[in-house]
């Protein structure tokens, strides 16, 4: 049905802005990359010299920064992951003619502003919230610990916000396994631990993978959780690129760290993909 | 006088499988009722505070008051932020699902050389963490001498919100039984007619969606907003730069009645779903 | 090269229709006069061609090489639109947005009729659900959808009716009373039906003449009697009911008469029944046609001696015999069980007769179970 023409004519506009607006920049970025500052000249003028150094010389300054992102990152997946994966089977198996009103509840915080839900994490966590003088008068923590300004919080803030990008795709995953399945592991000998194991964490995983990588990505870049809930020794790589372009004027460091982190994520994600053996992912 | 005696007859359970029943039953509403707390914690706090007396900063509960949401343009810059935030996000809206939609459809319905490299290229802004979506657009602008501010913003809005239009307007066209468009040229519809009678209106719900979803990522966006906007406040923008001396409590009022409205939203798509399949 | 056909009328042709996928013909060669107001009926098995087939008549596909014609006019290029032929669909593809009401005017309303409440409503009462007209398809039943797809249609009055296996979702008794329905209905409304089915029980039921469809070809056409009665090749023979194909070889010559030689023992064959190109046949007889008598009971007509009762299984208005014959072939006969009880048991020494006429005679060289496997569309969907 339809001439031949048809689909690049309506590709045309859709993607004639993503290569003008997303292909170039990035390869724009590429660009600046390796450019070094215009010697004598004013701050933010560059020249193209091809310094493949830059790389080399943004990856081993922030080399710090690099390592507590991606740890940052697994850690709040992980976390991510655990706190979900029971939340989408109660929906998914459990919840009967509650199901859509419990997805619908499991979406709506999140429509609240990203940054005040943020906030209102820090707020709680601090010092005139209700959490850290009750652990302190349980003596759960000492009189001197706080809870904002810590790896602690920002990890939280993380998995917190991204917890509907882990859910969501679980919950799609676990939903479309046939209930019957796990009544036929338990008719052929298998426990519920088994039935498990063997059976319904096979079958999700397609959503595990979904949901890991979507969690993921965006956690590794973030640096929103990072500046309200941290300090200034819980900086990620994402702060700094926020202040080579803001603050400390450096666009060629800033785009060579951009670049680093995507690869950095490409080969992760790769790895990954390739262990858990699933191929589609749109 | 009513007391049953038990049938000596019928086998008894053991009261230990009975137990580990009911801890299975309810381990799971426990656990429940624990993650739906722990989700709606911060957002019961910007509600109680969005009714602190606090003036500026609202960091210590003061009082109890409804002058905030009386007056939720009180405080500076909040409501010329939150009518950026829906202007940027109306007009983002508009052309994402226009050029998102028409994608879903060329990538949906036809067999052409190049589908899965269009399938790759919507596929790579959504992997792309934002910090380079942000930081590759104003490299671009700067390039071009064109300052940070408020199209760029919109540019920059659309662009990634293009990709989420097309998963979720390619998903709802992959239902789409392609029967019903046989049965409408079958039936004197030609490729326009058929199109414009039985695929769009059974598509629009996806389309509706597809907008819904990018209104509120664009609503929401704070990263590439702020590598973007120059000196245009959006309100994820006024919070962020707010956040250290205390955020007015209108900024929770309209925090809160976003959530509502947006539930209420929800909530009537799913009851309008719901009565027109009875 | 498309133009408005709706105007065409007359015998539905196609000439030499092949339509290829790649190396794959899935209609291959086909020729076919469909006359003006008969019920017509493709019968095969799944993946026969007879659904590509209807498709090319509707317009819906575009045949590889061939020309299709509705009386004088050549609509081969046309588009579904463009011709006056409307679909009935296996699923029954009712426009899950539009009410009832709205589903059935469709076509009216593209084609700019005037007046379509009264249209809508005459056939809706022919149909006799005129109360569902406001609501949506997904409220109505199988059944009540599956007529509504047929009202959609009808409400046209096209020059010819497609039905793509239309009884298939419903359960046995609505079947069997839409078969009678709709026999009903094209006489009554005098259109051209043409109707796709694997079930030769429908197709025998329903329609007038009946084409036996198999890998892209018809294997023989003719009325429902002809096709039972006098099939020409194995497949015919195995698809529409049951038959005992047995090996043998023609001896002789009497008149209108055949005389076969069956492993020793002989026959006699109509030979207007006999589609032989040379000595070695295959004699076939329906199971109904069979009688078993006991050894020293007379019998008459032709006689195959030797059986030994294997099975018996009783279905209540008949009893299915397996009957073991000397040369290793097991036959299939069905006995009425119109005085009681079965009166034979397993293990009896019984011989076999037949009225003569009702032997047919098949080609020696013919592949005897083809059509005879389980039929894969009752566990397929489509």
């Amino acid at each position: 049905m339809g001439k031949i023409r048809t689909p690049y004519l309506l590709l045309l506009p859709g993607f004639g802005f993503l290569f003008t607006f997303f292909i170039l920049p990035i390869l724009n970025l590429a660009q600046t990359s390796t450019q070094t500052p215009v010697g004598g000249g004013d701050t933010g003028q560059y020249e193209q010299t091809f310094r493949f150094q830059n790389y080399i010389d943004a990856f081993l300054d922030n080399k710090e920064q690099f390592a507590r992102s991606f740890i940052y990152a697994i850690i709040a997946t992980i976390l991510a992951l655990m706190i979900s994966y029971p939340l989408a089977y109660a929906i998914a198996f459990k919840a009967g003619k509650y199901k859509n009103f419990l997805l619908v509840l499991v979406v709506a915080p999140f429509f609240t502003s990203f940054l005040l839900r943020t906030v209102a994490w820090k707020q709680i966590l601090g010092e005139e919230g209700f959490v850290v003088p009750t652990l302190r008068s349980l003596g759960i923590i000492g009189q001197s610990t706080t809870l904002t300004s810590t790896s602690f919080a920002v990890v939280m803030g993380m998995t917190y916000n991204f917890l509907p990008f882990m859910t969501l795709p679980l919950y799609a995953s676990i939903d479309r396994i046939d209930p019957r399945t796990l009544e036929a592991s338990g008719d052929l000998y298998a426990n519920a631990f088994t039935t498990f194991r063997k059976v319904t964490l096979p079958l999700s995983m397609p959503g595990v993978v979904a949901g890991t990588l979507l969690t993921f990505i965006p956690a590794a870049g973030d640096y929103v959780n990072a500046s309200i809930l941290g300090s200034p020794s819980t900086k990620m790589i994402g702060n700094v690129i926020e202040s080579r372009y803001f603050k400390i004027v450096d666009y060629p460091t800033a785009a060579a760290l951009s670049f680093t982190l995507m690869a950095a994520i490409l080969i992760l994600v790769t790895i990954y993909i390739r262990k858990a053996g699933t191929e589609e992912l749109v | 006088m009513n007391k049953k005696i038990a049938d000596p007859s019928i086998p008894k359970i053991p009261a230990g499988a009975k137990f580990q029943r009911w801890f299975g039953r309810n381990l799971i509403r426990v656990y429940m009722v624990i993650a739906f707390t722990y989700l709606f914690i911060p957002v019961a706090y910007t509600f109680a505070f969005s009714f602190n007396d606090a003036g500026k900063s609202n960091l210590i509960w003061k009082g109890f008051t409804l002058r905030n949401w009386q007056n939720p343009c009180g405080a500076p810059d909040v409501c010329s932020a939150l009518a950026n935030s829906i202007k940027i996000g109306f007009l983002a809206t508009l052309f994402a699902t226009i050029l998102g939609t028409m994608i879903a459809f060329a990538i949906g319905r036809h067999q052409f050389k190049g589908r899965s490299t269009s399938n790759l290229l919507i596929f790579l802004p959504m992997a792309t963490p934002e910090i380079v979506l942000g930081a590759s657009l104003l490299s671009l602008f700067l390039v071009f001498k064109i300052n940070p501010g408020f199209w760029p913003t919109v540019i920059a809005h659309v662009m990634f919100c293009i990709s989420f239009v097309v998963v979720t307007v390619k998903a709802r066209i992959a239902s789409l039984d392609p029967r019903l468009e046989q049965a409408a040229m079958d039936l004197y519809a030609n490729e326009f007619e058929t199109f414009r009678r039985v695929t769009l209106p059974l598509v629009a719900p996806g389309i509706a969606g597809a907008a819904l979803l990018a209104f509120s990522l664009s609503f929401d966006d704070f990263i590439i907003t702020n590598f973007n906007s120059g000196t245009v406040i959006t309100f994820p923008k006024f919070v962020y730069t707010a956040a250290a001396r205390g955020i007015p409590a209108q900024a929770n009022v309209i925090g809160s009645g976003m959530f509502f409205l947006a539930l209420a939203i929800v909530i009537a798509g799913q009851v309008v779903n719901r009565r027109k399949s009875r | 090269m498309s133009f408005d056909a709706s105007s065409a009328r007359g015998d539905l042709i196609l000439t030499r229709i092949t339509k290829s996928y790649g190396d794959f013909k899935a209609v291959d060669d086909l020729s076919l006069t469909i006359p003006k107001g008969s019920f017509f009926a493709l019968l095969g098995p799944s993946g026969c061609g007879k659904t590509t087939t209807l498709r090319m008549i509707a317009g819906l596909e575009e045949p590889t090489v061939g020309s299709i014609h509705l009386g004088e006019t050549d609509i081969t290029t046309t588009k579904p639109y463009q011709r006056p032929i409307n679909t009935v669909f296996q699923n029954y593809a009712l426009f899950p947005h539009l009410t009832i009401f709205e589903n059935i005017a469709f076509g009216l309303r593209r084609r700019g009729v005037k007046d379509v409440d009264a249209e809508v409503n005459k056939v809706l009462n022919l149909v006799e659900l005129p109360h569902l007209a406001g609501r949506k398809p997904t409220q109505l039943s199988g059944g009540q959808q599956q007529r509504i797809a047929l009202a959609r249609a009808i409400v046209n009055r096209p020059a010819l009716l497609l039905l793509d296996e239309p009884l298939g979702a419903l359960d046995l008794k609505l079947r069997r009373q839409m078969q009678i329905e709709l026999k009903w209905i094209q006489k009554e409304v005098g259109l051209t039906f043409v109707h796709v089915t694997h079930d030769q029980e429908e197709a025998m039921t329903m329609a007038d003449t009946i084409a036996v469809m198999n890998e892209g070809q018809i294997e023989q056409m003719g009325s429902p009697a002809d096709l039972y009665d006098n099939p020409k090749t194995a497949f015919v023979a195995n698809f529409l009911g049951q038959s005992n194909l047995i090996k043998g070889t023609i001896s002789g010559n009497d008149g209108d008469s055949l005389v076969a030689d069956l492993y020793g023992q002989k026959v006699s064959l109509p030979k207007s029944r006999s589609h032989a190109t040379d000595n070695s046949i295959y004699a076939g007889i329906r199971p109904e046609k069979f009688r078993i008598s006991l050894l020293n009971t007379p019998v008459s007509g032709n006689v195959l001696s030797g059986g030994h009762i294997e099975d018996v299984s009783y279905i209540g208005v008949s009893t299915q015999y397996q009957v073991a014959m000397p040369w290793g072939q097991e036959l299939i006969v069905f006995e009425q069980n119109d005085d009681g009880v079965a009166p034979f048991k397993k293990g009896d020494a019984v011989n076999i007769s037949w009225e003569p006429i009702f032997t047919f005679a098949l080609r020696g060289d013919e592949d005897v179970t083809a059509g005879s496997e389980v039929n894969p569309e009752v566990l397929d969907e489509e």
